[in-house]
């Protein structure tokens, strides 16, 4: 036992001094080579700068909204709901949030929205929708921004992200990026 | 043939006897070493303080006669093991009770050296007086009062007592035929015999003390699984202290009863039940085999063996060589080289010589004596070193060995050895034959064919032990020549040619330093080391005393294929508590399907779709559980006792195989067997 | 096809496939072959060693193999509590983040050292970069621990009979520097392209496009985020964990890091053949894995799919599936595709809400961590598969009537009683805590200082689902995996405690347990393989292993599987 003691608190002392100390600035070097020296990727709108990856809070009508977050779009505090999918008051919230959609979305099939429109995601910062999400939207920013509904429906496609090489994974859009090309289709 | 092979199971007056010890076995002292039955009885008796709460008029626990009923099943249950082991015992007992008789006191004629003269005085005691080193005499018409080895005389002797053989056998004095049974019957002549045990040690005792259980041990593996079945055990206590929580949060009131039936139900009562019978049942079929076995240990590890070594004669071949031809060498007379083997054959009291000699006289040449008999005879014993025996006579030396034995003589004197007889011995050894050479003054003068005869069907019986993974070594004295002809043609995988018992001895060793099990079956003083090393030794009865006390089983019927039975009682003994643990846990699958939705029925309405046998209501549900788990246990008594059948198909064969019954058997038919209960049991509720 | 299902078999197969030529990497580090990597950790190693005072070239007993891990894991655990009980006025805290409690610590501290990464606290709030890079460092070295004690097996199980089974300190440093290392070199810098933070800039404010101040946490993620993958830790940088876009930016990230869970675990399995030179007996251990894996993966991408019945009554459509607690991005398919690996391998992180999955996915996610074997925690997850071949061996070993042998050697009582005891460990910690915490629920006791209010005040959602959230907490704890049920309330002195001491001892003993077997048939004599040898590298035993995995895991959790998700799955699927 006490053999190993010794050996132990020095071994420790340089696995602290490699995988704490040199493994982490090694990577902090390498990020300086990637996009934004590894701050997280930004996009630029009239000057301002905002995080592509981060949802950010949209009620206004004329904007296409993000998903619900359960910690109110927090980017400093993430987290899901956390509720079981039998849970009465979690399924209560849910026909609320179809209910204040369907008022702000009038003439819409109550079919045609998709889940993840009155549903929190998992980091209540998901950035993204699905491309029937922004659709379903579309009769409201077309009213509010007094835009014709096909040329929105062409932004959104537009502004598809295909799965990754075609193959895997989902199809979407980017809310963010979906309202900042938005405002400069229409001040 | 043998005693008592073909007896039914189920004999009434057994059935008697097992019944009541069944209730006698309830004494919570003696049931203690079996843990699994122990925690149902405990079960058992929770319920019945179940039952007498409620006449005292508690009302929280359901109906005094479901409470009563589950009371009686798990008490059924306790019975129905305890029965499976008393069973087991008693086949075992009435084997034991058979061969006391034999032990009965019988009148000893012991000879006590008297008076100056040392002449001998025979006086009659009782058998149990008799103490080790004593000698005793028997004559026919006398029953042998002990064991013994004979130092005078020779016998027949009737071992049916023993055996169920009831061919007479001989017995005599010296070589490896020297040993006698207590119980045994001598037929004709006279034999001085030195006892050999002490009282109350002797085979007889140990086999009656073995069969009874007195001296029954768990083995390794028998303990390794009762570890196991612990384990079980403890899980499913986990399971059901833990249930109580979680009824509690899921707002159901669960009663006792329920608890209770859940544990007994899940935990391993049909191994449990019958492991110990299972135990028993596999000594038993060892004696049934005519195989005392000293231990428990001894049976299982014969299940493992990887290699055995088996004599020639007698288990590969039919008893002895026996001399066939004679073939004289160029320019020899035949009759007088046919008269020289007689001569040299004259002392030769090995069934070879004597063979020799008989050939001789059915050829008519008459009984021969050497010139001047009575005074310069000398007879020339055959020894390792020489590997030649003969006569010396007036100034003739006659002698016949193996080939390169005589070789070796007649160039020692400065003569060749014929090119013809070389080619005549090189032909009969290559057909399986010995060939034996003669030489008269160190000049050949012929060889003579000994031939063995193998056994019909003993080439099946290895190719069986090979497909059980075990390969067969052939010991023999012949040369490597012989050997290999008659190696190839029975089947063996290898053989020790030209064996000292040394060479015995040495395989055994190399073969154990290399993690093999090995088997070996002897007789003679000599082969006792070699008995001893072997990790299952078994002696012939007929062996010497050395020999049998070094082996760990005795075949009572000196048959020396008795070793490939002795392996499969092994393996069966394995077997049989392998797949009635893989039946007993498959078991719980179909018990959970019926008990869970059954506890749940009020508070949680939707669990019902794992009621998948659509059971009648949640009490014929759990009734039905129980009464199946009980009767289980009865229902596979026979097996228990009969073991399961041994295939030699290769072991993941066999896993599939047993896997399929036991594994997939053992899930399927508690469903189909619950749901038959259920449609009685809901008759009445 | 649907590009999520095409999307999952591509992660599924490639991390099966890169899975191979790593075992081979791995094995030939284990018996000190020489790699590609040697000129650049060979003088490195020799001068840790050298000033540790270490001579690794010493072979040790499985005895002194234990005592030598246990020891340095209980320095681990002192360094720990010291770091996070002050780190408020420690260096490298930035946003002035507070000390943890003392229960908070414990819980974290055992949480790391056991490889565990379970986390009552919050990433972003409750850790200080100094603490967060503490928490790396344990992710590589509570790795490398169990990569070590994997190795010191793989070394006992060798055709000889032996005492001394290698050097615990030589088989740990390089399982960290060798296998770890350059792995998380490599995913850190895809993640760092790809946009998750590698910085030591503290937590930023911006005003987002509608004006409302957005607040965002970065940090030295990247890095971590490798590691945590690799050595299937699991704890997160942020809250969230992987479902967070900073952690987990686009699905090819998603690829990556799904990968990165069972990568090792399954290359350690053919490290096995490697090393024994037994490619056959690995291939049997790799084929009942994947089994196991595609029977929880099926339905739990199915019911995942095809949505909540629940929802689907009010009349919206699920063309996705169920996207409660998921990212648009990965979709349902690839969020249970890593709900199910990162609880077979005892990993914990998550890119969905386990809570908010479908009950069937919840179920199929404990009964990975209860098996906890199907590829398993790095090094550890091969010790669980051992324990259940051991059983298999020795009940299958009677069916044949042979005296039970695994690789030549005897299976006699004392290994069967030590893996009985091993095994019987994981149900006794998950059912008696589980009961513990059901009972208080079931009377709501009032809990004084061990949590602030009534009982049931813990749980997120009532019934059915509740009790899943205990029973979920407790199965991770015991299975060291660190996911959970999030809902669940577990920051307070009571689940600090319960999970703390569930986790260390599911963490060490099945270690000591393992490894005391493989000692113990080390020292046994080699016993050649006959055609009487039941072979252990066979499909027939595979199905033996496959059937005692089932029957002992369904006999153990058969009745709180079904309180929990099976009750709450057939209340939701009820007609």
């Amino acid at each position: 036992m006490k053999t190993n003691i010794l050996p132990a608190i020095k071994l420790t002392v340089f696995c602290m001094l490699f995988f704490m100390g040199i493994y982490p600035l090694l990577m902090l070097g390498i990020a300086q080579l990637a996009p934004n020296h590894g701050k997280g990727f930004m996009v630029e709108a009239n000057g301002k700068k905002y995080y592509e990856n981060i949802a950010q809070k949209f009620t206004d009508d004329k904007y296409f909204w993000s998903r619900p977050s359960a910690v109110g779009y927090n980017a400093a505090g993430s987290g899901g709901s956390n509720k079981g999918p039998s849970n009465p008051d979690y399924l209560k919230d849910v026909q609320g949030r179809i209910d204040t959609f369907m008022l702000s979305n009038p003439g819409i099939n109550k079919s045609d929205i998709p889940s993840e429109l009155v549903t929190a995601s998992g980091s209540g910062e998901d950035p993204n929708l699905s491309v029937q999400g922004a659709m379903v939207q579309i009769p409201r920013i077309a009213k509010a921004r007094n835009m014709e509904e096909k040329d929105l429906k062409l932004l959104v496609e537009k502004n598809i992200e295909k799965p990754l090489l075609g193959l895997f994974g989902t199809e979407k859009v980017n809310v963010l990026k979906l309202n900042i090309e938005l405002n400069t289709l229409n001040k | 043939m043998k005693r008592q092979r073909q007896s039914k199971l189920f004999e009434p007056a057994l059935v008697k006897e097992a019944f009541k010890q069944s209730f006698i076995k309830l004494d919570p002292r003696i049931l203690f070493r079996n843990p699994v039955m122990f925690t149902v009885e405990i079960g058992t008796a929770v319920m019945l303080g179940v039952c007498v709460w409620i006449l005292m008029g508690e009302n929280t626990q359901g109906s005094f006669a479901y409470n009563f009923i589950i009371f009686i099943i798990l008490l059924l249950t306790v019975l129905f093991a305890n029965f499976a082991e008393a069973i087991a015992e008693a086949r075992g007992k009435a084997q034991a009770d058979s061969l006391r008789k034999t032990r009965e006191d019988t009148p000893a004629k012991l000879i006590q050296p008297v008076g100056e003269l040392y002449m001998d005085e025979i006086i009659v005691v009782s058998s149990s007086k008799l103490q080790k080193d004593d000698v005793f005499l028997c004559e026919a018409g006398d029953i042998i009062p002990m064991d013994g080895e004979i130092i005078e005389g020779i016998a027949t002797i009737d071992e049916s007592a023993i055996t169920g053989e009831s061919a007479p056998v001989i017995r005599e004095s010296g070589g490896d035929k020297s040993s006698v049974t207590g119980g045994t019957k001598v037929l004709s002549d006279k034999i001085k015999v030195r006892v050999t045990v002490q009282p109350g040690e002797s085979f007889l005792d140990k086999m009656i003390a073995l069969v009874e259980g007195a001296s029954r041990q768990k083995t390794p593996n028998e303990i390794a699984l009762t570890i196991l079945l612990a384990g079980f055990t403890l899980i499913f206590i986990i399971v059901c202290v833990t249930l109580a929580p979680f009824a509690d949060y899921a707002k159901t009131s669960i009663p006792i009863s329920a608890y209770i039936s859940l544990f007994v139900c899940l935990i391993p009562t049909t191994i449990g039940g019958l492991l110990s019978a299972i135990g028993i049942a596999g000594m038993d079929r060892a004696l049934r085999a005519n195989v005392i076995a000293k231990s428990g240990k001894a049976v299982e590890t014969a299940g493992d063996i990887d290699v055995l070594l088996l004599d020639k004669t007698g288990t590969i071949t039919i008893g002895n060589r026996k001399a066939t031809n004679f073939y004289p060498a160029n320019g020899i007379d035949e009759n007088a080289f046919i008269k020289a083997c007689v001569l040299a054959s004259r002392a030769d009291e090995t069934p070879e010589g004597k063979s020799i000699v008989e050939l001789a006289y059915s050829r008519g040449v008459q009984a021969v004596t050497p010139h001047g008999e009575g005074h310069n005879v000398t007879f020339i014993k055959f020894t390792a070193e020489t590997r030649s025996s003969g006569i010396d006579f007036e100034n003739t030396r006659i002698r016949k060995g193996a080939f390169d034995a005589i070789r070796n003589l007649c160039k020692q004197a400065g003569n060749n050895f014929p090119n013809e007889t070389a080619e005549k011995v090189r032909i009969i050894s290559s057909n399986g034959g010995t060939p034996l050479v003669v030489s008269e003054n160190e000049k050949v003068t012929g060889v003579i064919e000994l031939q063995d005869i193998i056994k019909t069907g003993i080439h099946e019986r290895f190719e069986r032990l090979r497909k059980m993974g075990i390969k067969t070594v052939m010991v023999t004295g012949d040369n490597p020549l012989t050997a290999k002809f008659i190696a190839e043609k029975a089947g063996v995988d290898d053989f020790i040619a030209e064996a000292k018992p040394e060479d015995k001895m040495n395989y055994i060793r190399k073969e154990q330093q290399a993690g093999k099990l090995v088997a070996m079956m002897g007789d003679g003083t000599n082969d006792a080391p070699a008995l001893a090393q072997a990790d299952v030794g078994v002696a012939m009865n007929s062996g010497t005393a050395a020999a049998k006390e070094a082996g760990n089983m005795v075949d009572l019927d000196n048959d020396p294929t008795k070793l490939i039975e002795v392996v499969e009682i092994g393996k069966q003994l394995l077997m049989t508590r392998g797949t009635l643990t893989t039946f007993s846990i498959a078991n719980d699958v179909a018990k959970y399907f019926a008990i869970v939705p059954a506890l749940f029925i009020s508070s949680i309405p939707v669990l019902q779709s794992l009621n998948i046998m659509g059971l009648h209501s949640p009490q014929s549900a759990i009734l039905s559980a129980v009464i199946f788990n009980a009767i289980i246990i009865p229902l596979l008594i026979p097996l228990a006792l009969k073991g399961v059948a041994y295939k030699p198909i290769g072991a993941s064969r066999l896993l599939r195989r047993n896997l399929l019954y036991y594994g997939l058997g053992g899930i399927l038919i508690p469903f189909i067997g619950i749901k038959l209960i259920d449609l009685v049991v809901a008759m009445f509720v | 096809m649907n590009t999520e299902i095409t999307g999952i078999i591509f992660i599924f197969l490639t991390t099966l496939v890169l899975s191979y030529p790593l075992g081979k990497y791995i094995a030939k580090i284990f018996s000190g072959d020489k790699t590609l990597l040697d000129p650049v950790f060979n003088p490195l190693e020799k001068i840790f060693f050298r000033l540790s005072g270490i001579d690794a070239s010493k072979e040790m007993t499985w005895k002194q193999s234990l005592v030598a891990l246990l020891v340095i894991n209980a320095v681990w655990f002192l360094l720990s509590m010291f770091v996070l009980m002050c780190q408020g006025w420690l260096p490298l805290n930035p946003d002035g983040n507070p000390s943890m409690t003392a229960d908070c610590a414990f819980n974290t501290t055992i949480s790391f050292v056991s490889n565990t990464n379970l986390q009552h606290y919050s990433g972003e709030s409750g850790t200080t970069y100094l603490s967060q890079l503490l928490l790396m460092l344990f992710q590589f070295i509570s790795a490398g621990t169990g990569i070590a004690a994997c190795a010191i097996v793989f070394n006992a199980l060798r055709e000889r009979t032996a005492d001394k089974l290698g050097n615990f300190y030589n088989y740990f440093l390089k399982s960290c520097t060798r296998i770890l290392l350059p792995l998380s070199i490599v995913v850190a810098v895809i993640l760092i392209f790809r946009g998750s933070p590698m910085t030591f800039d503290g937590k930023d404010t911006t005003i987002s496009m509608q004006g409302d101040t957005l607040n965002v946490s970065t940090g030295p993620a990247a890095a971590m985020i490798a590691i945590k993958q690799l050595g299937t830790n699991g704890g997160g940088y942020f809250g969230a964990n992987s479902a967070v876009p900073f952690e987990n930016p686009d699905y090819l990230t998603n690829i990556v890091e799904n990968a990165s869970i069972f990568l090792i675990p399954a290359a350690l399995v053919f490290a096995l053949g490697f090393y024994l030179r037994r490619k056959k007996l690995a291939w049997m251990i790799f084929g009942v894995m994947t089994v196991c894996s595609l029977i929880l993966i099926a339905p739990t991408v199915y019911y995942e799919m095809k949505g909540n019945p629940a929802i689907e009554k009010m009349g919206i459509s699920q063309p996705l599936g169920n996207m409660e607690g998921k990212e648009v991005r990965f979709g349902p398919a690839a969020s249970a595709l890593w709900e199910i690996t990162t609880t077979n391998t005892s990993n914990g992180s998550v890119n969905s809400m386990h809570d908010s999955s479908m009950p069937i996915s919840g179920m199929n996610a404990m009964l990975g961590m209860m098996i906890n074997a199907i590829y398993g925690g790095v090094g550890v997850g091969f010790l669980n598969f051992f324990i259940f071949i051991i059983i298999a061996v020795f009940i299958s070993g009677l069916m044949v009537g042979r005296t039970p042998e695994f690789l030549g050697k005897k299976i006699e009582a004392r290994e069967v009683k030590i893996a009985m005891i091993i095994f019987l460990i994981h149900p006794l910690l998950i059912m008696t805590g589980t009961a513990l915490a059901s009972g208080l629920a079931a009377i709501d006791a009032p809990m004084g200082w061990w949590y602030a209010g009534n009982a049931t005040g813990w749980l997120n959602n009532p019934g059915h689902h509740g009790f899943s959230e205990m029973l979920y907490e407790y199965t991770s704890s015991s299975a060291n995996n660190g996911s959970g049920f999030e809902g669940l309330g577990d920051g307070n002195p009571f689940w600090n405690i319960t999970c703390g001491i569930v986790m260390l001892l599911s963490r060490f003993l099945p270690i000591v347990g393992p490894v005391a077997i493989a000692g113990l048939l080390a020292q046994k004599k080699y016993i050649p393989e006959s055609s009487g040898t039941l072979k252990t590298d066979t499909g027939t035993f595979g199905m033996m292993v496959f059937a005692i995995i089932a029957v002992l895991v369904g006999l153990s959790f058969f009745t709180a599987l079904a309180l929990g998700p099976l009750a709450e799955h057939f209340t939701l699927f009820a007609k």
